[in-house]
């Protein structure tokens, strides 16, 4: 037995050392794509997260939120550049035969409520025109900062809207709409001041793809769940809840976030490819043609999660030790 | 027309006259260049150049040993005012300049030069040195690259803070493992000492607010490799953007103010992972053993030296060695500001700012491009809003808000008469108010879209509701007038 030890011993260190080379090898392959996908110039990630509906049988648009929530948290963007409006609260509805929970698989194999969810706007708070002054960055100065968005011309911006819509409109509440003008000259307010580098629009109500149909500033990469004269579906209902979880869209768009990683060099055109007719009944789609970039460079990290740039530190100053410092003032 | 005036003086010691002159001394010369930013109204930089010779009190202060005293010597005797540049040419064969280097820049505004080679050498000296000391065609284009058209400039462009009233620093201290290390950092005294000056002389650009933590338990995102050569940890250079996030969501942002937030923080590794050294992209360990990220702040690993004896009680109480570590963080913030001391032709010396962190022409740079950038951007900002009222046009423009904008244009106004003038000083106060007001003007409130209705949606409205109402009284209002004429010519027929 102690002849065998350092022999496996030997045997794991060569192991080791080869998958070293191999990893260093993989490494620099790696870096250099990464390098060369270096191209989006931005310096930061924000995500403004939005469910328009209220009431218990619309559980599903608060969970397709709080899936989208759960993404991008993990991909590494920080609660606080997130901004999460959810128009009403399932985790703690009389309703939920499970408080504190919201699911998006049925069998409650999937809690996307977790422990730190941080609610920026909370039940009635979500309207047209608090969502409008939180893009416009035209708030109240009473306002606290959880409640902005503070981005700036090197942001990179994925907004997710999800609810009850129609042709060109998008229902907040069950008492006011949102018009697709009115989404554009917003996004328009938003580019002359600079207040985003590229933003990803994501939708997913029926007849989505009437929502980014208007938009006329630069940068702009939407994606929506079905065209304009379709419905978009549910995905499946859960006995023990009552209700519908998730909706068809989003739930195959976290399942494939799930696969991504912070690393991963996934890009948009894979993004397009998910869910497509036959498993999600509707026709997604996606408009790029203000987008600069090619879908093919961007990566989903550029988006949805929060890759810095970073820069080796080669130059210091040379303080002097001794020096007096100042007295106390 | 915009134009970017710079005061500059050239100082000739005797013996270093060249003999090439077009006037005798002393004479002025002002030399105009536009700045190719490719945008509509066009930047021109004036040189207003005064040649003169030295007085007898510049010429004791050159009088002495190393050029560092004569740049302190001559620093109560020269015009200080922000944005004015003096140059001093000394002979050839003065000592003053060390061996192979002909040109000197000191700490406040002023660079010695090294004489030879006629006017047209010493212009081109000049134009070097102002290249260095005030602003350059990239640097401005950098500072206006919201309005320069997409494509022309690299994505990396604008990676330098953008203009603003304030920031706020804030210092963490990370320690995963307090079992093994108990990490004391005296913080407070350290900023007094070493970052505070160069707060102080930052403090004309913007407000600064310092606020330092600790962070027990916080791990970096990335598990570091062994590297058996050195016995060390290695992170290499491509696992460093992963560092940061799982990090960034504890480190809190404060809640008060909406100041952009640098974060620089420093990392004391685990005993299990120490010591940990970060790779560049050759696979070189880095000197400084830190990184940052633009706009963001940076990160600094600070090793401990393992015990000389296995059997040391745990945990090892550290002091952290403050200087070291402020070196590099205001490094960083020298970074983080677009103050880098990399790109010079190879015969400059530049003078170490030491203490105070900062060399007062740095200083310039900085003001020149911010004052730049605010102009820029209160001119698209008010265009932005006159574009928006164009559109809807029954948006109420309150008092306040009008006030505001008045204001945004005269200062704006008076800030590119100031720069055309060359006083930097009160040109760059006049682009912070302008800036203020076109910002709180923009931001107004009372300004969002959604509260003016087009009329067409008043139409659509109010047709509904009163259309049908009015189809009866339409035509009862009918029925009277064909009654009340029918009456009129009733009489008449009579007869």
């Amino acid at each position: 037995m102690a002849a065998a030890v350092p022999a496996a011993r030997w045997v794991r260190a060569a192991a080791a050392l080869l998958l070293g080379c191999c990893g260093a090898a993989l490494a620099s392959g790696i870096q250099d794509q990464a390098e060369q996908f270096f191209r989006s110039g931005h310096t930061n990630n924000w995500a403004v997260l939005v469910c328009t509906s209220r009431f218990w049988f619309n559980y599903r648009h608060v969970a397709n939120t709080l899936s989208v929530y759960r993404s991008v948290k993990r991909l590494g963007i920080p609660d606080s550049h997130i901004v999460l409006m959810l128009a009403d609260d399932m985790a703690c509805n009389p309703r939920n035969p499970k408080p504190a929970t919201v699911f998006s698989h049925k069998n409650m194999e999937l809690n996307v409520y977790g422990d730190d969810v941080e609610v920026d706007y909370r039940s009635y708070e979500v309207t047209v025109e608090n969502f409008l002054r939180v893009l416009t960055g035209r708030i109240p100065p009473s306002t606290p900062r959880s409640k902005r968005l503070l981005s700036d011309d090197r942001s990179n911006i994925l907004i997710y809207m999800t609810g009850h819509g129609g042709n060109g409109f998008l229902k907040f509440q069950d008492s006011e709409e949102i018009t697709n003008v009115e989404l554009a000259d917003a996004f328009e307010q938003m580019w002359q001041k600079r207040r985003y580098n590229e933003l990803l629009f994501i939708i997913d109500t029926c007849q989505g793809a009437s929502m980014y149909e208007r938009f006329y500033s630069p940068n702009i990469m939407a994606l929506a769940s079905s065209q304009v004269g379709e419905d978009s579906l549910s995905h499946q209902p859960d006995l023990g809840i009552g209700v519908h979880l998730m909706d068809r869209y989003t739930f195959y768009v976290l399942e494939f976030l799930e696969e991504i990683h912070p690393a991963s060099q996934t890009n948009m055109n894979d993004l397009f490819q998910v869910c497509p007719k036959s498993l999600c009944v509707s026709t997604p789609g996606h408009r790029t043609d203000l987008f600069q970039r090619d879908p093919q460079n961007v990566l989903i990290t550029d988006f949805f999660g929060s890759v810095r740039k970073v820069e080796i530190t080669t130059e210091t100053i040379s303080l002097d030790r001794d020096l007096a410092g100042f007295e106390s003032k | 027309q915009f134009q970017l005036a710079v005061p500059v003086a050239v100082v000739f010691a005797p013996g270093s006259v060249p003999g090439d002159l077009p006037r005798p001394l002393p004479f002025r010369d002002v030399q105009e260049m536009e700045i190719s930013v490719n945008l509509r109204p066009s930047i021109t930089s004036r040189y207003e150049t005064v040649y003169r010779r030295t007085t007898a009190q510049e010429e004791a202060a050159l009088d002495v040993a190393t050029a560092r005293e004569a740049d302190a010597a001559l620093h109560p005797l020269q015009d200080a005012s922000l944005g004015s540049m003096t140059m001093y040419v000394v002979p050839e064969t003065s000592s003053l300049l060390p061996q192979g280097i002909s040109v000197y820049v000191g700490k406040h505004r002023s660079a010695l030069v090294r004489a030879g080679g006629g006017l047209a050498a010493l212009r081109t000296r000049l134009q070097q040195l102002t290249q260095v000391m005030s602003f350059t065609a990239s640097s401005i284009s950098a500072a206006l690259s919201d309005r320069v058209p997409n494509g022309q400039l690299g994505p990396d462009a604008r990676r330098h803070l953008k203009s603003s009233l304030g920031y706020e620093i804030t210092f963490s201290l990370l320690n995963p493992d307090p079992k093994s290390h108990a990490v004391d950092w005296d913080i407070e005294d350290a900023v007094n000492r070493y970052v505070q000056p160069i707060l102080d002389k930052l403090s004309l650009v913007a407000n600064f607010s310092v606020d330092s933590q600790i962070l027990y338990y916080a791990v970096l995102g990335v598990t570091p490799r062994f590297d058996k050569e050195s016995s060390s940890f290695l992170l290499s250079a491509h696992s460093l953007p992963h560092v940061i996030n799982p990090v960034e969501a504890r480190l809190g942002s404060s809640a008060a103010s909406l100041y952009p937030v640098l974060n620089f923080l420093l990392y004391v590794p685990e005993r299990s992972h120490s010591p940990l050294y970060i790779q560049d992209k050759d696979g070189a360990p880095v000197s400084t053993n830190a990184f940052h990220s633009p706009r963001w702040g940076g990160i600094m690993v600070y090793n401990i030296e393992a015990p000389a004896s296995p059997q040391v009680s745990l945990p090892l109480h550290v002091d952290v060695d403050m200087v070291r570590v402020m070196e590099v963080f205001l490094a960083q913030l020298r970074l983080l500001f677009g103050l880098s001391r990399e790109e010079l032709p190879p015969e400059f010396l530049l003078e170490s700012p030491g203490n105070e962190g900062l060399a007062d022409w740095e200083l310039d740079r900085l003001l020149w491009a911010h004052t730049v950038e605010n102009i820029a951007t209160v001119s698209t900002t008010l265009t932005s809003l006159a574009q928006l009222l164009d559109k809807i046009g029954n948006i109420v423009i309150k008092d306040d808000v009008a006030s505001e904008v008045y204001q945004a244009v005269a200062s704006a106004q008076s800030a590119m008469a100031e720069l055309a003038t060359g006083h930097l000083h009160l040109a760059f106060q006049a682009s912070k108010e302008a800036v203020t007001s076109s910002e709180r003007a923009f931001f107004d409130p009372s300004l969002l879209h959604l509260l003016y209705f087009p009329d067409d949606q008043k139409f659509a409205i109010y047709i509904p509701l009163f259309l049908p109402m009015a189809v009866p009284i339409l035509l009862s209002l009918a029925k009277i007038v064909r009654e009340a004429r029918q009456r009129k010519k009733e009489p008449t027929k009579m007869d």
